[in-house]
């Protein structure tokens, strides 16, 4: 995977070039270990700033609501499916994109790396399939499909469902694979056991909003939680309203969620925000046998009616 | 200025009859990191961390703090009156606070304690906290506190310095609230032959250990509006998702949002952190937001901190360098880079 940097450099050079596209949306290299930095390039000068690695987690189309440029975007394959959710929605056009897809075999999880060393890790040095972390009186070597993050290691869309131009051949994708051990856990819960589930699981939650913003659904021009007139929800750091967001939230995102895995990435309190998600995933595809981001040719679900709706009330 | 010896097989005990006159708060490790909290009976803080998740401000500035209640019950003499909340401002103890997040209290001091206005519950609570610091000997490697004013062994702002010296804490008293607490503590402070040398050594080789660096010398020279109107700020902030991250682990971070929050016919007024980063922060009653983009509200965090605290009170910039925004912004945006940007920046 590290050596697609080439082709997409290429690509991203002729694009502008040719005046195909304003700008390429990519990663530049990150100031601290396991972080890049979302960026734009304009210029073909400028391209050889950015990399790729697997610390390329953040999802890009986050980076492309209501954009109005005609814009070049490097594309995993969760990206991808966010960006075919955002055509659908109208956040962005689908000839106003080139869409450079990265075949991608996952991406790694810094927050699990980092509990994992014995101190402060100082240097990340990354091959095909390993991550060498170093650190004062230490050095290990990590397989990186150990240390993926949860999303990626039970990712079954590693490769773009829609792209322009492809950087590499597609890569395997994973089958066998169970995507919804934790969620099964809870639903076998008793409610006063969900209760306390997920009292704990929010315990920590500082409402930076961190989540909801690295997510490319949440897009709404004025959240819920930040409207005034009337204000739905308390602001304070009553568990009540922190439940409130969390689980109104994953609701705005049913159907329409791809668990790329962001809000987890972003959350700097470690909580485990997909598992609410996760669940609405799991929902989708049992009751209306629908994944999100796989085709320009379907709705989503709950932006729609069909006759027939596995559910009675609504039909 | 005193330094005293503290055998660490007497610091639990010391602790424990410290705890009878003072809340104690500690860092403890909640699952994979460390956060500040009131320690329980008997639970020692863990002196073992490198830096906390977040800063120990909220000890001191609560997150959410309710301040008056009321009642719209009109057959109630006293309805529709703010009555005061009474909160307890007892005797408390920060143990193994680290240099930086003290010295960062003394950067808010100068916002909730300014001679033309004074925030009653920091002032009270601030008074009522004695800071107990831990020297850093191996300071993260984000960490910039030696070009931000500050630094490892950093004692402005703390009541005793304590340092790790192999069996024993040798502990530097500063003021005399420090004097106070280690009289309640009763050590044994006659076997005053600890010097201040290793001290010394100690705080020389943890600066060293300090690569990263901004440079600020600039920054009070420049003009405001080049440095508003500067062609970088787009780059700066594409990024950026708007999120409250780096404003909430900050310990430098002050700002507030008064919400009343009624419940039937009784309420409370209370105040809740809140962050630049949000739209809602600017956002007027007419409906008008004067930064209504992200790259106007990133821009207002970094000329805050680094442009108008550093005009407006003439004492350096308004961070300590403790690093975390650099470590825990989602999308690693980096003050350091972006203070550079703005001390070398030319029209």
């Amino acid at each position: 995977m590290l050596s697609y940097i080439d082709k997409i450099k290429e690509i991203s050079r002729r694009l502008l070039k040719e005046s195909k596209v304003d700008m390429v949306i990519g990663f530049r290299k990150g100031t601290v270990v396991m972080m890049n930095e979302p960026c734009f390039v304009k210029t073909v000068a400028d391209v050889d700033k950015l990399v790729w690695d697997s610390n390329c987690g953040i999802n890009l189309a986050n980076y492309l609501t209501n954009r109005t440029e005609r814009i070049g975007i490097v594309a995993k394959g969760c990206d991808s499916r966010n960006i075919v959710t955002h055509i659908i929605e109208n956040k962005i056009k689908r000839d106003q994109v080139v869409i450079i897809g990265v075949p991608c075999k996952g991406m790694i999880d810094r927050h699990n790396i980092e509990a994992m060393a014995e101190a402060e890790i100082q240097e990340v040095i990354e091959t095909d399939d390993t991550i060498q972390i170093k650190g004062d009186g230490f050095e290990k070597t990590l397989d990186k499909e150990e240390v993926l993050q949860e999303n990626c290691a039970i990712c079954v869309h590693r490769n773009p469902v829609i792209s322009d131009e492809l950087v590499a051949d597609e890569v395997k994708e994973q089958t066998d694979v169970d995507r919804y051990e934790d969620v099964r856990h809870i639903e076998a819960l008793s409610p006063e056991e969900k209760w306390d589930f997920f009292e704990d699981l929010l315990s920590t939650c500082i409402r930076c909003y961190g989540c909801r913003n690295a997510c490319p659904l949440c897009y709404c021009p004025t959240c819920f939680v930040d409207e005034s007139r009337p204000q739905w929800v308390g602001k304070s750091q009553d568990s009540t309203d922190i439940r409130t967001f969390h689980f109104l939230r994953a609701y705005h995102c049913a159907g329409r969620c791809t668990d790329c895995g962001a809000c987890e990435r972003a959350c700097p309190m470690g909580i485990k925000v997909r598992l609410f998600t996760k669940k609405l995933e799991k929902d989708c595809l049992e009751l209306f046998d629908w994944k999100a981001g796989l085709t320009l040719e379907k709705r989503p679900p709950l932006d729609t009616y069909r006759p027939d709706d596995p559910d009675e009330f609504i039909r | 200025m005193k330094v005293i010896k503290i055998d660490k097989k007497e610091w639990a005990k010391g602790l424990e009859r410290l705890s009878k006159t003072y809340q104690l708060f500690g860092p403890a490790k909640h699952e994979a990191f460390f956060v500040f909290k009131a320690l329980e009976d008997g639970e020692l803080p863990d002196l073992d961390v490198q830096n906390t998740r977040l800063s120990p401000r909220s000890v001191i500035y609560p997150q959410s703090e309710k301040m008056f209640e009321y009642t719209l019950d009109e057959d109630q003499e006293d309805h529709h009156i703010l009555k005061e909340i009474d909160k307890e401002y007892s005797s408390r103890a920060i143990i193994g606070i680290r240099p930086c997040d003290a010295k960062a209290f003394l950067l808010v001091k100068r916002n909730f304690d300014a001679p033309e206005y004074k925030d009653p519950y920091w002032i009270k609570s601030y008074e009522a906290t004695t800071l107990v610091g831990h020297g850093c000997n191996a300071p993260c490697s984000s960490c910039f506190c030696t070009t931000a004013g500050c630094g490892p062994f950093h004692e402005e702002g703390l009541d005793i310095l304590l340092v790790d010296v192999d069996d024993t804490y040798l502990a530097k008293i500063i003021t005399e609230k420090g004097d106070r607490l280690l009289a309640a503590a009763g050590w044994d402070t006659k076997t005053d032959t600890a010097t201040n040398d290793p001290i010394e050594n100690m705080k020389e080789a943890a600066e060293a250990k300090i690569t990263s660096m901004v440079s600020t010398d600039q920054l009070k020279d420049k003009s405001t509006t080049d440095l508003f109107e500067a062609s970088f700020w787009e780059d700066v902030s594409f990024a950026c998702i708007n999120c409250g991250t780096c404003t909430y682990v900050c310990p430098t971070c002050w700002c507030f949002d008064i919400q009343d929050e009624t419940h039937g016919l009784s309420g409370i007024r209370m105040r809740n952190w809140d962050s630049c980063m949000y739209p809602l922060f600017t956002f007027h009653g007419s409906g008008h937001n004067p930064r209504d983009t992200k790259t106007q509200r990133v821009r207002q965090r970094f000329m805050h901190k680094l442009k108008y605290y550093v005009d407006k009170y003439d004492n350096g910039i308004q961070c300590v360098g403790c690093g975390r925004c650099v470590r825990f912004c989602p999308v690693n945006i980096d003050i350091r880079r972006v203070c550079d940007l703005m001390n070398s920046f030319e029209l």
